[in-house]
C-alpha cells in the first residue's frame, strides 16, 4: 500500500448506531501525537455494509492520505472471524494499526495481532514516542510503560486519555478496496441497542453515576432528570448494574467504560478501586454520599455528605 | 461434549497493591492470591453447562510456577475433573499465553474453550481473542449469556452499544462478562475430594514455541494522584462552588 518509504499508520474506523462514532476522533488525536515522534501517512479502513457515509465523515478528518472502504454484505456487524484475516493481509504494509479501546477494538484487534504473531498494546493512555507507550495495569492502580521493538505495533487507544481532532470542510480521497470473503463460523442473530437522547458516555462533557444507595432502577429516573438538567451522560457503578438498576452500557470502571469528562457526579456510590479505576482522570469530581467514610470522598474534589433523596431534587431545583 | 477453561493465578482483587518504590513492578509480597474473578466465571459455567448434561468433562488449565497448583485444587473443588499446570517462571506476555493454550487445544480438542475476558493484573483483554485466531475458532467474548444448542452455541456479548447476540458454531472460544453467572463457594467434601483428582505438570518448554517476549516493562509507576478535595455543608453551597470556583456549570 505504501509507495514510499515513508512509513503509514492504519486506523481502524468504529462504527455505531448513529454511524460514524466520536470515538474515532479521539483515537485520531492519539494518531497526531504519535506523527510527532514519526513522520506518518494516515490511512483509514472502513469496514461495513451501506458504509458510504460514514467514510464520507471518515474522509473529513485533517490530514489523512486516504480512506479505504469495504461497503459489503460480508462486513455487516464487522465480525472479527471475517475481518480478521482480511485486516491482518492489509496490516503488513503498515508500521501501526491503531484502534480505540472500545468494545468493537477489543474484540478485532488480538485477533488480527495473533494472527500476525504480533503482541499488541491495548489501552494506551499515553505515547512517549514511536515505541514507546503507556497503559495502566491493576485497574489503573499503576501505569506501565511499555516499549516494542516490533516492526508493525498494533495499539488500542483509550479514547478518554486524549484530545479529539475536529472533522474538516475538505475531503480526503475515498478508494474503495476488495471485502474480505463471507465465513462461516459465526453469524449475527441480533441485537439490542440501547436508545438513548443523551450524549455518549465517553465522550460527554458531564457525566452523573449512580451506585447501589440508588436502590431500584426506578430512582435511577432521579440521575436521568439530573442528566436532563445538565446536559449530562449517565454511569453507574458496577454494583448497581449487577443489582439491575442499570443497563450493562452504563457501567464505568475497569471492566466497563473509562471516562474524563469536565465533571463526575457520582451519587450513592462508594468509590470501590474498580470504579475509580474508570473516572479517576476526570477534571471536576462531586460525591454525594451518606456515608461520610465512603472512598469516594477521597477522590472527590467537592464532598457532601447527605442523603441523596434529599440533595439530589435540591441540586434539580438549584441548577 | 468436553471443556477446557483456562484460569490465571492473581492478586486477589479485596487486596490493595502499589507499585515498588523504584519502579521495577508491583509490590505484591505476601498478598492473598486468588483465581482471576473473571476466570472463575468461565469455571461457573463450564460447571453448569456440566450439570445440565451438556458438558461431559472440564478440564482447567493454569500456566505459571508451582504457586498455581493452588487454584488449580481451586478449581477441581469448583467441579473441574482434571486440571493441566503448564509449568514456566516466566511472565508470560498473551501471545505466549495464546500459543500455549493453542497447544493445549490440539492436545485435548475442547468443543468449547472458556475463559475470562481479562485479567485484574495484566488487564489486556487479548488472550481469548488470540486464542480463537490461532485455533481457527469463531470467539464470543464479553459473554452474559451462554446456550448450546447442537453444533452450535448462542453467545450474548456485553457491547458498547448494549447486547449482540451471536451464533458461533462449534468449536469456539468463549470469554467471559461480569454478568454470565455468580459464582459458587466449593465445599469442604469437595475440597477435599479435589484432592485425588489428576493434575498433571508440563514443562512449558517440552511444547517447542516461540515464547519470547515482545514487550520490555520499562517501569511501573503510580499514576498521578487526586489531591482530595473539600467538603461542602449544603446543596447550596456545592452549585457555588462548582459554578464560581470549578467553573464547569
Amino acid at each position: 500500500m505504501t509507495s514510499s518509504n515513508k512509513l503509514s499508520v492504519l486506523v481502524l474506523i468504529e462504527q455505531d448506531a448513529t454511524g460514524f462514532s466520536l470515538i474515532n476522533l479521539k483515537v485520531m488525536g492519539a494518531v497526531v501525537h504519535l506523527c510527532k515522534f514519526t513522520d506518518l501517512d494516515v490511512d483509514l479502513l472502513v469496514a461495513g455494509k451501506d458504509c458510504a457515509a460514514v467514510a464520507e465523515t471518515a474522509a473529513r478528518i485533517p490530514g489523512i492520505r486516504k480512506v479505504l472502504v469495504a461497503d459489503d454484505e460480508s462486513c455487516e456487524h464487522q465480525l472479527p472471524e471475517t475481518l480478521a484475516p482480511w485486516l491482518a493481509k492489509l496490516a503488513s504494509d503498515y508500521a501501526y494499526v491503531c484502534v480505540g479501546a472500545t468494545t468493537f477494538g477489543k474484540n478485532l484487534l488480538p485477533r488480527i495481532a495473533a494472527l500476525m504473531d504480533v503482541q499488541p498494546i491495548t489501552d494506551v493512555v499515553a505515547i512517549d514516542s514511536a515505541n514507546e507507550f503507556k497503559r495502566p495495569v491493576y485497574a489503573g492502580s499503576a501505569l506501565a510503560r511499555v516499549r516494542t521493538e516490533q516492526p508493525i505495533k498494533l495499539l488500542s487507544i483509550r479514547a478518554s486519555a486524549f484530545a479529539e481532532v475536529g472533522l474538516g470542510a475538505g475531503s480526503a480521497p475515498i478508494m474503495s478496496i476488495d471485502p474480505p470473503p463471507a465465513q462461516q463460523l459465526s453469524r449475527f442473530i441480533g441485537e439490542q441497542q440501547v436508545q438513548s437522547e443523551r450524549p455518549e458516555l465517553r465522550s460527554a462533557r458531564v457525566v452523573v453515576s449512580g451506585g447501589r444507595g440508588l436502590q431500584s432502577s426506578e430512582n435511577f429516573m432521579l440521575l436521568y432528570q439530573l442528566a436532563d438538567k445538565l446536559g449530562a451522560a449517565v454511569g453507574a457503578s458496577r454494583a448497581a448494574v449487577d443489582a439491575g438498576f442499570a443497563a450493562n452500557d452504563m457501567q464505568v470502571g475497569q471492566t466497563g467504560k473509562v471516562v474524563a469528562p469536565q465533571l463526575y457526579i457520582a451519587i450513592g456510590l462508594s468509590g470501590a478501586v474498580q470504579h475509580l479505576a474508570g473516572m479517576r482522570d476526570s477534571r471536576v469530581v462531586v460525591a454525594i454520599n451518606k456515608d461520610p467514610e465512603a472512598p469516594i470522598f477521597q477522590v472527590a474534589d467537592y464532598g457532601l455528605v447527605a442523603d441523596l433523596f434529599d440533595a439530589v431534587p435540591e441540586l434539580i431545583e438549584l441548577l | 461434549m468436553k471443556i477446557l477453561v483456562a484460569i490465571k493465578r492473581v492478586v486477589d482483587p479485596s487486596v490493595r497493591i502499589r507499585p515498588l518504590a523504584d519502579g521495577s513492578g508491583m509490590d505484591i509480597t505476601n498478598a492473598k492470591m486468588s483465581i482471576n474473578p473473571f476466570c472463575e466465571i468461565a469455571l461457573e459455567e463450564a460447571v453448569r453447562l456440566k450439570e445440565q448434561g451438556l458438558a461431559t468433562e472440564i478440564v482447567v488449565a493454569c500456566i505459571g510456577s508451582r504457586a498455581v497448583h493452588e487454584q488449580l485444587r481451586s478449581a477441581l473443588a469448583l467441579g473441574a475433573d482434571r486440571a493441566l499446570h503448564i509449568n514456566t517462571e516466566s511472565l508470560l506476555e498473551p501471545l505466549a499465553i495464546a500459543k500455549v493454550l493453542h497447544a493445549l487445544v490440539q492436545q485435548e480438542q475442547p468443543q468449547i474453550v472458556l475463559l475470562g475476558k481479562q485479567s485484574i493484573d495484566g488487564d489486556h483483554n487479548q488472550t481469548g481473542q488470540m486464542l480463537a485466531a490461532l485455533c481457527g475458532y469463531p470467539q464470543g467474548t464479553f459473554a452474559s449469556r451462554i446456550e448450546c444448542s447442537g453444533d452450535e452455541i448462542q453467545v450474548t456479548r456485553e457491547v458498547d452499544g448494549g447486547l449482540q447476540t451471536l451464533a458461533l458454531k462449534l468449536p469456539a472460544v468463549v470469554t467471559t462478562d461480569l454478568r454470565l453467572n455468580q459464582p459458587r463457594y466449593p465445599t469442604m467434601p469437595n475440597i477435599m475430594w479435589a484432592r485425588q483428582k489428576p493434575l498433571v505438570v508440563t514443562e512449558v518448554a517440552d511444547l517447542g514455541l516461540d515464547l519470547q517476549p515482545r514487550l520490555q516493562i520499562l517501569s511501573v509507576d503510580a499514576p498521578k494522584s487526586r489531591q482530595q478535595g473539600i467538603k461542602v455543608n449544603s446543596v447550596a453551597e456545592l452549585v457555588d462552588k462548582l459554578r464560581l470556583e470549578a467553573k464547569v456549570l
